[in-house]
């Protein structure tokens, strides 16, 4: 049977994707990264607000099942590195243990979530310093505790998650720091009201964290880490809302520091296949342009899930789920008045979830104070090693977007291709040139993950490597 | 009309330098560049700079186009990393071999300091090197440099000798009278001399004053490497043209060879076709099988323009008083700063070192002869 739609990432966008698009008829296939089936799915999830237990373990058991039983040809443990258009759709490559796939699809729909956002401060290269995103997949996937001594900081619903998250599996906590103040809750409370269930077990994540006698340092950032081979001292200032530290630093002793200032939706593929994007740093910044039903610019291509602007991951299951009937509609197996009857409850679904998720995004939206406030030797590319002096000269000497910074400084040219330190570096250059919008975003290219040579190469006899005949002479 | 001397149109290689030379020569110039300077070819291809790839016909320009990126650094007090590090061009079987032979023979008699070196030798010369070879050619002379600096090394030249630089300015409109008034959403540009220097943009730039380039565009791939173990130090090539192969002093490799991609000039450089990267990696690690063990972190496409003849085009434009241009130089990284002093010493009226490629000698590109 020829692919009605391929789905690429397996998150709770994919997966929702995946099957209304299979059960209105489609044929789907569906790629992930991630090893098990289904495995991943409330697991780590780069997604801020699943936690480790109670209602989104049983939605993760639900759509594990329900994918398992659906007639989606689920594909784990594949790295999807190429997709591009081809004369019946979208050419999708993949390599995974038995090696290179190739699909061919008429729509694809890409729901590849987000990648974690660290503002660089010195030290943040120290070993056991790790992303929040990092940490929840180590507590709840390996039951690993980053250290035993872990400040937890940055912004947002991750922050109390993780703690708890410590707690739980006996952990120190040694503090828990939130560049977002006590008012900036509180103004997102009504928009969390949307999804009680939500609110009602963040609200029990700060009572544990509380009568566990964990310090909670609200509008604070850390602004430095001390230690060679290890974290030995993390140190903390109160900032302002911009994210700029506003007094005088004090020090608290650990042995990690588990850390994430909000998140990078990736983009990576709507932009390969010449999808419009734009800049909305409340919705996670350079995000792909789409209607409700997430349908791009681009015919047969839709995007799901925080991919498509940061709302969380009750507003992703929805969202992909409403990919997934606009693309059976397109396809033609989805009737006019059954897509408006099925979708119109997931809309209004999607609505409240996506309130809520988009009070947690306007919160961890990137804090200009912050990226300013980064110090002068401070690495902000970590794969090429590149410090903010070296950025800003750049800057003086007349680079005027991201790709020339990069050209000039190989800062994003490493294996990491920007997705790390991408967004920082655009707002580093942005008040020069206008903003972010004229800062631009670093040009996508495949391979989408890096890849293994010989992943790519394969084994090959010479005599039939089909050489194109040699240039004139 | 007051103005510039001379305004050049597209940034590249061939634009900067040929601003360059004017300005050095007393001219007043400004450069006019869509986006940025050098983020067109000049700035994502693949660096190699060989004599040993050249046609025949370009080897005496491709020399001078060595020696210029050779004393960059000291001429212009620039930077572009380049190295000179000698390059091996290799042949898997017996019919490659035969075209190695032709070639470089050409090519040798053309100027080319080469020499063919047996499959043991070339080994000597590059231990990094597989057993495949079954004959090389080794120039002491080739080596590269690292086009990402193209941009911000000449922007500093420029600026250092006077030239105006303007860039973010896409040329919408070309109007004539007494000179050239080039039309930008920045602004219009008065000049009293033009040089069309864009690149795979060439035709479109032509259309503005008339004239229609016969111009067709390549879609060239270029692939590079996470660091890795320092595995080779020479640059590796192909009988055929394609393949390049570096390891950059950071320990990446880039690959390159002109496998074709997709695109035009109106949408960019946008499809990158797998099967071509796969077969330009292949021959790559055919050749140097170390990079069996590395991770590849991108491939890229650039555009380049060609003629039919695959000369350069690099002169007057015909039936355009005042209006130069140059482009479509095969291996131009390698010769443009060459070419660019050419073309310019055509601009000021004196004669050039060596023959341009004059434009006139396609028929397309003269309308008055045909409306006479
Ligand atoms: C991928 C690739 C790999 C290559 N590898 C090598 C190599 O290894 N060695 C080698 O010697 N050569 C190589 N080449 C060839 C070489 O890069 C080119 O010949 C050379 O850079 C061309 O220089 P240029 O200045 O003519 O063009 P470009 O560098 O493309 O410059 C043209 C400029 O004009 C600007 N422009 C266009 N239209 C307008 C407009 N309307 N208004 C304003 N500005 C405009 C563009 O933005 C651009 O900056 C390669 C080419 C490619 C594409």
């Amino acid at each position: 049977m020829k692919p009605g739609v391929a789905v690429i990432g397996g998150g709770p966008a994919g997966i929702g994707a995946a099957l209304s698009a299979a059960r209105a008829g489609l044929a789907v296939t569906l790629f992930d990264e991630q090893p098990g089936a289904g495995g991943q799915v409330y697991r780590p999830l780069p997604a801020p607000f699943a936690a480790d237990s109670g209602p989104d373990a049983e939605v993760g058991r639900r759509l594990r099942a329900e994918l398992a039983a659906s007639s989606v040809d689920a594909r784990f443990a594949r790295k999807v590195w190429f997709v591009g258009p081809a004369a019946d759709g979208y050419e999708v490559r993949a390599v995974g243990p038995e090696g290179a796939e190739t699909l061919t699809a008429p729509r694809l729909i890409a729901a590849t979530g987000t990648t974690e956002r660290i503002v660089p401060f010195p030290g943040w290269t120290t070993p056991g310093v790790m992303g929040l995103a990092a940490t929840t997949i180590m507590l709840k996937a390996q039951h690993l505790l980053p250290g035993a001594n872990v400040v937890v900081a940055g912004v947002g619903p991750l922050l109390a998650a993780v703690a708890v998250g410590i707690l739980k599996q006996g952990g120190r906590v040694a503090a828990v720091v939130d560049l977002a103040g006590v008012g900036e809750w509180a103004a997102a409370m009504p928009a969390m009201a949307a999804r009680g269930d939500l609110l009602a077990r963040g609200i029990g994540w700060v009572a544990q964290i509380k009568r566990a006698g964990v310090p909670m340092l609200a509008r604070h950032a850390v602004v430095a880490v001390d230690g060679g081979d290890r974290v030995t001292a993390v140190h903390v200032a109160p900032v302002d809302a911009s994210g700029r530290p506003s007094g005088p630093s004090r020090t608290i002793a650990a042995d990690s520091l588990a850390i994430g200032h909000g998140l990078i939706p990736a983009t990576e593929i709507p932009r390969i296949l010449g999808a419009a994007v734009e800049y909305d740093a409340a919705r996670g910044g350079w995000i792909t342009r789409a209607d409700a039903y997430g349908a791009t610019t681009v015919p047969g291509l839709y995007v799901a899930g925080d991919g498509a602007g940061i709302a969380g991951a009750a507003a992703a299951l929805e969202g992909g789920r409403l990919a997934g009937l606009a693309a059976a509609r397109d396809a033609g197996v989805l009737p006019a008045d059954r897509f408006a009857a099925e979708s119109a409850p997931l809309l209004a679904a999607s609505r409240r979830a996506a309130r809520f998720g988009g009070a947690m995004a306007r919160m961890m939206a990137i804090r200009p104070g912050l990226v300013a406030a980064i110090a002068h030797d401070t690495v902000v590319c970590r794969c090429e090693d590149v410090t903010r002096g070296e950025i800003d000269e750049a800057i003086g000497a007349g680079a005027r977007d991201v790709n020339q910074l990069k050209s000039w400084t190989r800062c994003g040219m490493g294996p990491c291709q920007a997705r790390i330190c991408g967004d920082v570096v655009g707002e580093l250059i942005a008040p020069a040139v206008g903003g972010r919008l004229a800062a631009g975003i670093s040009t996508a290219r495949p391979p989408l993950r890096p890849l293994p040579y010989h992943a790519l190469a394969g084994t090959f006899a010479y005599d039939e490597l089909n050489l194109p005949a040699p240039a004139p002479s | 009309m007051t103005g510039f001397d001379a305004l050049i149109v597209g940034g590249g290689v061939m634009g900067a330098t040929t601003a360059l030379r004017l300005a050095q020569g007393g001219m007043r110039v400004a450069v006019i560049e869509k986006r940025a300077l050098g983020t067109g070819a000049s700035g994502v291809n693949a660096g190699t700079l060989s004599l040993q790839i050249k046609r025949a016909a370009l080897v005496p320009y491709a020399i001078k186009g060595i020696e210029r990126w050779r004393s960059t650094h000291e001429r212009l007090g620039i930077d572009v990393h380049y190295r000179r590090t000698g390059g091996l061009t290799l042949a898997f079987t017996a019919a490659e071999a035969e075209v190695l032979t032709a070639r470089m023979t050409e090519r040798k008699a053309a100027g080319v300091p080469l020499e063919f070196v047996t499959t043991a030798r070339a080994r000597e010369i590059e231990p990094g090197l597989s057993a495949n070879p079954v004959l090389a050619s080794f120039c002491a002379e080739d080596g590269y440099a690292s086009s990402t600096l193209t941009g911000r090394a000449y922007r500093e030249a420029l600026l250092k000798a006077g030239v105006a630089i303007h860039e973010g300015a896409p040329v919408t409109a070309i109007e004539r009278g007494g000179g050239f008034r080039v039309v930008t959403p920045r602004g219009t540009f008065v000049g009293r001399r033009l040089v069309l220097a864009g690149g795979a943009w060439l035709a479109a730039l032509g259309r503005m004053i008339g004239v229609e380039f016969p111009i067709s565009v390549r879609v060239n791939t270029v692939s590079v490497t996470t660091r890795m173990p320092m595995a080779i130090h020479r640059i590796v090539g192909h009988a055929f043209g394609l393949l390049t192969l570096k390891q950059s002093d950071n320990g990446t490799m880039l690959i390159g060879g002109g496998w074709q991609g997709r695109g035009d000039p109106e949408r960019g450089a946008v499809e990158v076709i797998p099967d071509n990267v796969i077969g330009n990696l292949r021959l790559a690690l055919h050749a140097v099988p170390a990079l069996a063990s590395a991770r590849v972190v991108r491939t890229w496409l650039g555009l380049e323009a060609n003629v039919p003849d695959a000369m350069p085009l690099v002169g007057p434009v015909p039936g355009v008083d005042d209006a130069f241009v140059i482009g479509c130089v095969r291996g131009g990284y390698t010769i443009g700063p060459f070419m660019g002093e050419l073309l310019a010493d055509t601009v000021l009226g004196r004669e050039p070192e060596m023959p341009i490629f004059d434009p006139a000698r396609f028929n397309s590109l003269q309308p008055q002869k045909l409306s006479a």
